[in-house]
């Protein structure tokens, strides 16, 4: 894919400078131009200024931003740059929208609840003053819906945002901003959230839409995979400097700054190289064993661990059978049934709604009553944690998506690990600080942070405290429910190499929640994949990659975005 | 022990703000007069607060003398200590009793949820000011009664704040990381919960403390608080208001010194509020946040 050749630019930004009120740089002087029918893709981690940098293209910074220095043109509808950063508020706000439009990242938040589609769309064209007639706006909303690949009767047009599924509510927002044929359209995120077969056909659709337009779309993301999909050109970000820009094609397979290598190395591959082998630097040969690990591999695994039982691999640490959950009439788990054994891990792989995550609660015993069995080492364990002993508690433990809302906020990282030993373990004080202080050692967290509290550190420095949380206790089973997707990438892969080391270390047996198929040969031993709370499949890594044998499965290989 | 890590960064950033110095200077200086009052007065004036220093309503000494011929400073310096304890009491209990059923209330959910605020909705419908006043013309004018009534009709008002703090926090994943730890109920509420609520709750206590003041003034003003012959600031009020035109300090003193109190523990409050809505949020917003279930 290449840009088509140009010599003028839709969007121009230059020098970009934005600072806070309290004088801190965000952007550091950012420039980056589009070419119409161009897709730029500006990448970076959390905090490295990419949304500010995109935003500005609308003339718009968040509160608190000052802005210091630079300018942004775009061309408008009559051939003439704008500059959007010197213009009027009312002559900028006229240009968002019908020059320059926005696409947010959450659909659902961006539609009002309130109104039905079709008028939502009509308001835009309306505002921009778009059409002659009401006839004709209405043409234009239904040519729209259609461009878009939604159905564009009248019957569709009266729908609420609630009526439609995630991805229809994301296209209703692409046409939203496509409606009055903007030069410039400003992507936040779009896709996160969204499954990956959705993402796709949304990805789709916006690169369909800028080449039939001529648009020149910002494509502000962390998720690089994505941005080999679908951009042209890729503007890497790192502190409010862009420290590369070349073709999507160059800077993804020959990085030429070294941050930009260190992201590219730390996205998950399907095949299994990147994250676990180059992220950590010097590190004991991580993720080695793993990629395509057979049975024997995790048998060899626990084998070499001496406290695990010497019969280990015959009889199952976590043994879930026929589990079945209702929510009310919605069945959300039916007959489950899954085995993991010491020293193995087993990835539960499901999109949202599969029920992946009520079945790690049921185990952990947070989730509602249940139907069926979960045994830990062969005895059942009861449905709520009131009632399972202190043995079986300590034995299960589980490690929670967000490190931001896992931790009080108001108690120090020793405090919050030391948590399950005061209620689980009768240690005494300085036993338990002991334990503290060797479990954040074995988690790679210094020890000298254990006086700290939550906010005062970053969020792989924050998962990494959890992560001692659930092992502070040396459990049998330990769950990880999507324990990296609310971190950046290069953080994602040294929390994955992390919990693989452990786990051949303490020869435990781990259920790894996730979306990200990605993720399987760096982490897991086996699949199980779980769709509407049915396992449509399972079996070793190697088996349900190579040659996946349920349509579903074979649906996510194709969808998921590789680089 | 969790309180010692919180309340210092929530006191210092609201003290940091230009109006609650303000507030903390006028509150200091009326706690001081009232603190202090009782002591430094006769010393000062040479008389005490119940003996005759003149005529009455004459000018003599620094603010004149009352109806009865008694030293109206020496009087104001003493009227403030029984006042401020008597509000601290109530604010307190009022304090404790509605945060402890709130969380309660919050935390549990369900029957005993609604059995708590709906108990507090009747009290609620009550005017606080009558129903003080029905309690005291039951019971009588005891300082005892004065604390309970008011402090018991502040713990609505303040279960409803508790209670929708803590909402806001239960299905927390750390609260829920807890419950996994087979904690009991009593330390989440008291461990977890609350120090993630004290922001609500200190703006809450300066709120009640402002109204305790007025209500324990307002009542010994209507004669059913503090009698005399103690000196009061109500009271005295209401001994001397015959005389505003005639000895206007006897009035203007103690209206004086409650309205400042007044002025200044809610500039507190107000700074405490803006300060608690700054780290109202658990966490940091996720920006990568990613699909999840």
């Amino acid at each position: 894919m290449t840009a088509p050749a140009t010599v003028t630019h839709t969007l121009l930004a230059r020098e970009l400078r934005v600072d806070t009120a309290t004088g801190h740089p965000v952007l550091k002087g950012v420039s980056y131009e589009i070419a119409p029918g161009e897709v730029l893709a500006l990448v970076g981690e959390s905090g490295s200024g990419k949304t500010t940098a995109g935003l500005a293209a609308l003339g718009h910074f968040r509160r608190g931003l000052i802005h210091t220095g630079g300018g942004v043109s775009v061309q408008s509808d009559d051939g003439e740059p704008v500059s959007v950063l010197e213009v009027g508020d009312r002559q900028r706000r006229s240009l968002r929208g019908s020059t320059v439009a926005y696409i947010p990242q959450d659909p659902a938040a961006s539609l009002n609840p309130a109104l039905r589609i079709g008028k939502q769309i009509g308001e835009v064209l309306e505002t921009h003053g778009y059409g002659a007639s009401a006839a004709e706006r209405s043409t234009r909303i239904a040519e729209v819906l259609g461009e878009v690949g939604l159905p564009d009767d009248e019957a569709y047009r009266r729908r609420y945002p609630h009526e439609l599924s995630g991805g229809q509510q994301q296209r209703v927002g692409i046409a939203m901003a496509f409606a009055c044929r903007p030069n410039v359209v400003v992507l936040d995120e779009p896709t996160t959230g969204l499954d990956v077969t959705t993402q796709t056909l949304v990805l789709r659709t916006i690169s369909a839409l800028t080449t039939e337009h001529d648009t020149a779309a910002l494509y502000i993301t962390h998720d690089l995979a994505v941005v080999a999909t679908i951009a042209h050109r890729v503007a890497v970000l790192r502190r409010g400097e862009v420290v590369e820009c070349g073709s999507t094609e160059e800077v993804l397979r020959a990085p030429a700054h070294a941050y930009t290598r260190e992201l590219v190395t730390a996205v998950p591959h399907l095949d299994g190289t990147g994250a676990t082998d180059t992220s950590g630097s010097g590190r004991s040969t991580p993720g080695s064993s793993t990629p395509g690990a057979t049975e024997s591999g995790a048998a060899g695994a626990s084998a070499a661990d001496m406290e695990v039982a010497g019969d280990a691999e015959h009889t199952p640490v976590l043994s879930v059978s026929g589990l079945s959950v209702a929510y009310g009439e919605h069945r959300v788990l039916r007959d489950v049934s899954l085995d993991v054994r010491a020293g193995e891990c087993l990835m539960l792989l499901g999109e949202s709604g599969s029920g992946k995550t009520t079945l790690s609660q049921c185990v952990a015993g947070l989730g509602l009553p249940h139907a069926g069995t979960v045994s830990v080492s062969g005895t059942p364990l009861a449905a709520s944690t009131q009632r399972r002993t202190a043995e079986q508690l300590r034995s299960v433990q589980y490690v929670f998506q967000s490190p931001y809302s896992s931790l009080n906020p108001r108690k120090t990282i020793a405090q919050s690990v030391e948590l399950p030993l005061r209620t689980l373990t009768d240690l005494d004080a300085a036993a338990r600080r002991e334990r503290v202080t060797e479990t954040l050692e074995r988690v790679r967290l210094d020890p000298a942070l254990a006086g700290r509290l939550p906010d005062e550190l970053s969020g792989g420095q924050r998962q990494r405290a959890a992560i001692a949380r659930g092992l502070v206790t040396t459990p049998d089973v330990l769950l990880c429910d999507e324990v990296t997707s609310a971190l950046d990438v290069s953080v994602q892969a040294t929390i994955v190499d992390l919990l693989c080391e452990l786990r051949r270390e303490l020869g435990m047996a781990m259920l790894f929640v996730t979306h990200n198929i990605a993720l399987a040969r760096h982490v897991a031993d086996r699949i199980a994949v779980l769709r509407g709370g049915e396992v449509v499949e399972s079996g070793t890594v190697g088996e349900v990659l190579d040659s996946p044998s349920h349509e579903y499965t074979r649906e996510l290989l194709a969808n998921t975005p590789r680089m | 022990m969790t309180a010692t890590t919180t309340q210092p960064t929530l006191l210092r950033r609201a003290l940091s703000l230009p109006q609650a110095k303000i507030g903390l200077t006028l509150t200091v200086v009326v706690v001081g007069v009232a603190v202090l009052g009782p002591w430094v007065g006769p010393w000062l004036t040479g008389h005490d607060t119940t003996g005759f220093a003149g005529k009455p309503f004459q000018p003599g000494g620094i603010a004149g003398t009352d109806g009865l011929g008694r030293d109206v400073f020496t009087r104001f310096l003493s009227g403030g200590l029984t006042l401020l304890v008597y509000a601290v009491l109530a604010t307190a209990l009022g304090l404790v009793l509605g945060a402890v059923l709130g969380m309660l209330a919050g935390y549990s959910g369900g029957r005993l949820d609604s059995l708590i605020m709906r108990g507090s909705d009747v009290l609620l419908s009550f005017p606080q000011l009558v129903f003080a006043l029905l309690a005291i013309a039951m019971i009588g004018p005891e300082g005892w009664l004065l604390v309970l009534v008011i402090g018991v009709t502040h713990a609505p008002r303040v279960a409803r704040v508790a209670r929708q703090a803590t909402v806001a926090v239960k299905d927390a994943d750390f609260i829920r990381a807890a419950r996994m730890y087979a904690m009991p109920r009593r330390r989440i509420l008291l461990r977890e919960v609350l120090p993630n609520i004290t922001g609500p709750l200190m703006v809450e206590l300066g709120l009640r403390l402002t109204y305790s003041i007025g209500y324990v003034a307002s009542l010994s003003f209507l004669g059913l608080g503090i009698q005399p012959p103690t000196a009061d600031w109500g009271l005295m009020i209401n001994e001397n208001r015959i005389a505003l035109v005639v000895e206007p300090w006897g009035v203007l003193l103690p209206v004086l010194a409650i309205a400042v109190l007044t002025v200044g523990t809610n500039l507190i409050t107000d700074s405490l509020a803006s300060a608690a809505s700054g780290t109202s949020n658990t966490g940091k917003p996720n920006t990568a946040k990613e699909a999840s279930a």
